[in-house]
């Protein structure tokens, strides 16, 4: 009996999403990173274009209160200033792209003001050439008036910004669209809700092209499986032909430096350091294996590990 | 499985009801739903038994190695996708020992396979099995490590090309049954014959291409051998995502049967392996050996796998009752949340950002989120109270005040009437629960 190899085609397309812009297109980002395009399941080249890797990104928060001191150490000293940080992400650990965390604006911790906040942004788009994505503190009334300075402080260099959510993504999307960024759309694990929010963004006017998906990643050991399963029902929506579920997908796989087993001090499970970035770098895998195209990376030693499996798995080795 | 009628027309139509049901056609629904076994009828052909057993068997073998605590359980999936149902058999992993490393190198090696196990989230958790491996050193280790795995309760691959050597390597392989790696074009029949005289499964690969693999496995099948294990490429991982996908979807959705068998991935010890090792237990290897298990890349591997094949109808559930974080005394705050693994994890995590030692009590809610659980009424006062009884929760803390999560702050009038304790209403969010800690200590 010959075999017949079940290969499959489907109708709809992820669309290509580009994050940052170059000289040439009225910014100064020394490069422009665009994800999604495939016309199949992720990493099936075989029987599908994929016109695209999953990319790497990597964070830079402004404050540590919310870094494990024992990932600060293995870090190294940049990292207590986010400008100094931005810059290894770029020259040392070959970042794709560059998330800005703003977790310090929150009001009930540090309260940093909207033009330190401003001027922090300001400064980073000088010190690196990557394409930036910048994300609030989760305070809408604060985000409002922080995303509204990043993005004119921005313009032109089409960032993304976040987390857009159900319940205020207005003054987050008009910030974005005043001056041509992107939106980073945020649903809690639910595919209705992920599914609502690209219609609520689309319905205010953001464009498609405009619009990246966050289904909220849980890691390994704590919900990954909720996740995985959302984003692989997901990404076959998307490919069954439902245009507002064609926005690529960014994972932020940081969220495994907060499970505790991945750090507490346990002799049988081998040095906390080792298996924090094993446990970022399953976390992102399994994520990329369900449909992420954009991860975001914490620790330069996981990237580093995610970035060749990746290639691994593009047989680009 | 076919159809009530398609069994029908294939049964003797007698309607003698030796079955125990009335008539051939009531039998045949019965069948069709697996209700009974097909050895109940006895007029049954032949023929029309090897018909319906073929056609109703698993598109994917179930295949067995080892015994009692070490059985692994191979294949038997029936989905591309695990939110369609399930995936039934966990990736079965295991540590490859290989004598070319020499025998006291073969001993530690399966001596650290045997203690990597946990206890997660209430299941335990472990590294299943362990191969022993000939490759070029020699071949007495080999045999001497054979012994030495077999009885240190994980079951047993035996591996090696040279059939000669795997019948002695079988005949020192007692208690158990082993998996016997592998046949390849290369020692084909020899191979299938020691597995055919032992009875053991049998791996099969070396091939080419998918097609080689199936001819292999119809060639293996002429030859009398049913228990089959089947070893696609695994490197790259780009062509052991495809080869692993193509198979499972010519056994689940074309029910393609030489490649309906469960599969292998023999991986080595660089940082691709261990990632390759990942995929395998997200994209169907139904075992997984590697040459290097580090500690700390194990531990999450299992955990990543507990996710997997976690039915994605039966959330994991944590055991109810009353944890510590950090070393609370009887006046540290109480708080409460449901069994869901999830919730727990979550709840837990917040309150150790507040660095305060605290008394955690998980509520039975059938593994089921605080709003889940409070909506289906599963989470109500008189059960969170009966539960705070017999949990003896006044044992430990003599405080009489429980923190409620904010989202069922409904209950705390009936909450604090049925137990006489205090009730403070916490944050609806898990994340607000460190500031609430900090503002009630300080």
């Amino acid at each position: 009996m010959p075999v017949e190899l079940p290969k499959e085609k489907f109708q709809g397309r992820i669309r290509e999403v580009a994050i940052g812009a170059t000289k040439e297109l009225g910014g100064t980002r020394s490069s422009r990173v665009v994800v999604g395009g495939s016309n199949g399941l992720p990493f099936h080249s075989f029987e599908s274009d994929v016109p695209h890797q999953p990319v790497i990104a990597m964070d830079v928060i402004d404050t540590l209160r919310v870094v494990p001191e024992s990932l600060v150490q293995s870090m190294g000293p940049a990292v207590k200033d986010p400008v100094e940080w931005a810059k290894m992400c770029e020259r040392e650990w070959a970042a794709d792209i560059c998330v800005l965390k703003l977790q310090s604006a929150n009001p009930e911790e540090e309260n940093r003001s909207v033009s330190d906040c401003e001027s922090l942004v300001r400064e980073v788009l000088r010190a690196v050439s990557l394409p930036l994505i910048v994300y609030g503190c989760g305070f809408e009334e604060k985000d409002a008036k922080v995303m509204e300075a990043v993005s004119n402080v921005g313009k032109g260099e089409r960032l993304f910004l976040g987390l857009a959510e159900e319940k205020a993504f207005k003054s987050i999307a008009a910030a974005a669209m005043s001056n041509g960024h992107g939106v980073v759309a945020f649903s809690n694990l639910d595919i209705n809700l992920a599914k609502q929010m690209n219609i609520l963004l689309l319905d205010f006017g953001v464009k498609p092209e405009n619009i990246l998906m966050d289904p909220l990643l849980a890691a390994v050991g704590m919900g990954l499986e909720y996740s995985y399963s959302v984003m692989e029902r997901l990404r076959l929506g998307a490919l069954s032909g439902d245009p507002v579920l064609q926005m690529p997908m960014i994972c932020d796989c940081s969220c495994a430096w907060a499970v505790p087993e991945a750090l507490e001090e346990d002799v049988s499970k081998g040095k906390p350091e080792m298996r924090g970035i094993y446990w970022e770098t399953l976390t992102g895998y399994a994520a990329g294996v369900a449909g992420a195209d954009i991860l975001i990376m914490r620790q330069p030693e996981a990237a580093s590990r995610l970035r060749k499996s990746f290639a691994d798995l593009s047989g680009r080795v | 499985m076919p159809s009530a009628m398609e069994i029908y027309k294939l049964l003797p139509k007698k309607n003698c009801g030796e079955c125990k049901f009335p008539t051939c056609l009531a039998f045949a629904m019965q069948l069709a739903n697996q209700k009974v076994a097909l050895d109940a009828c006895p007029y049954v052909s032949p023929e029309a038994k090897a018909t319906l057993e073929e056609s109703g068997a698993p598109p994917i073998k179930l295949i067995t190695f080892g015994s009692g605590e070490s059985l692994s359980k191979l294949g038997d999936e029936t989905q591309l996708f695990r939110h369609d149902k399930t995936f039934f058999h966990p990736t079965v992993l295991g540590l490859i020992v290989d004598d070319v490393n020499g025998i006291e190198a073969m001993k530690r090696g399966i001596e650290s396979a045997r203690e990597l196990s946990f206890e997660r989230v209430g299941q335990k958790v472990r590294v299943d099995s362990i191969a022993v491996r000939h490759s070029t050193g020699d071949p007495k280790d080999f045999l001497e490590a054979v012994k030495t795995a077999s009885g240190i309760g994980l079951s047993v691959v035996l591996m090696t090309e040279d059939p000669k050597l795997m019948v002695e390597a079988v005949s020192l392989c007692t208690p158990g049954k082993p998996l016997l790696y592998r046949a390849t074009p290369g020692n084909f029949d020899e191979m299938v014959s020691v597995a055919k005289g032992c009875a053991f499964p049998l791996v099969i690969g070396g091939a080419q291409s998918l097609d080689e693999l199936s001819q292999l496995s119809e060639r293996a099948k002429k030859a009398g051998l049913a228990e089959l294990v089947i070893e696609p490429g695994s490197s790259p991982a780009s062509r052991m995502l495809e080869e692993m996908t193509l198979i499972r979807r010519a056994a689940v959705k074309k029910k393609f049967r030489p490649l309906g068998f469960p599969t292998i991935s023999v991986l080595g010890h660089s940082p691709s392996d261990e990632s390759r090792a990942a995929l395998g237990v997200m994209k169907y290897s139904s075992m997984v050996l590697i040459e290097q298990l580090p500690r700390e890349f194990i531990y999450p591997l299992l955990a990543l796998r507990q996710n997997i094949f976690t039915d994605p109808q039966v959330p994991i559930q944590v055991k109810p009752g009353l944890y510590s974080i950090g070393e609370p005394n009887e006046r540290s705050p109480l708080l409460f949340t449901t069994n869901f693994s999830l919730t727990y994890f979550t709840v837990r995590a917040d309150i150790e950002k507040s660095r305060l030692p605290v008394w955690l009590f998980v509520v039975d809610s059938d593994g089921q989120s605080v709003m889940t659980a409070f909506a289906a009424g599963k989470l109500t006062p008189e059960s969170v109270a009966k539960a705070i009884e017999t949990g003896k929760v006044s044992e430990k803390c003599t405080r009489n005040e429980i923190i409620i999560p904010g989202q069922v702050s409904r209950m705390s009038g009936k909450l604090s009437e049925l137990t006489g304790m205090k009730v403070i209403v916490g944050p609806r969010e898990s994340s607000g629960i460190p500031k609430m800690l900090k503002s009630l200590s300080g």
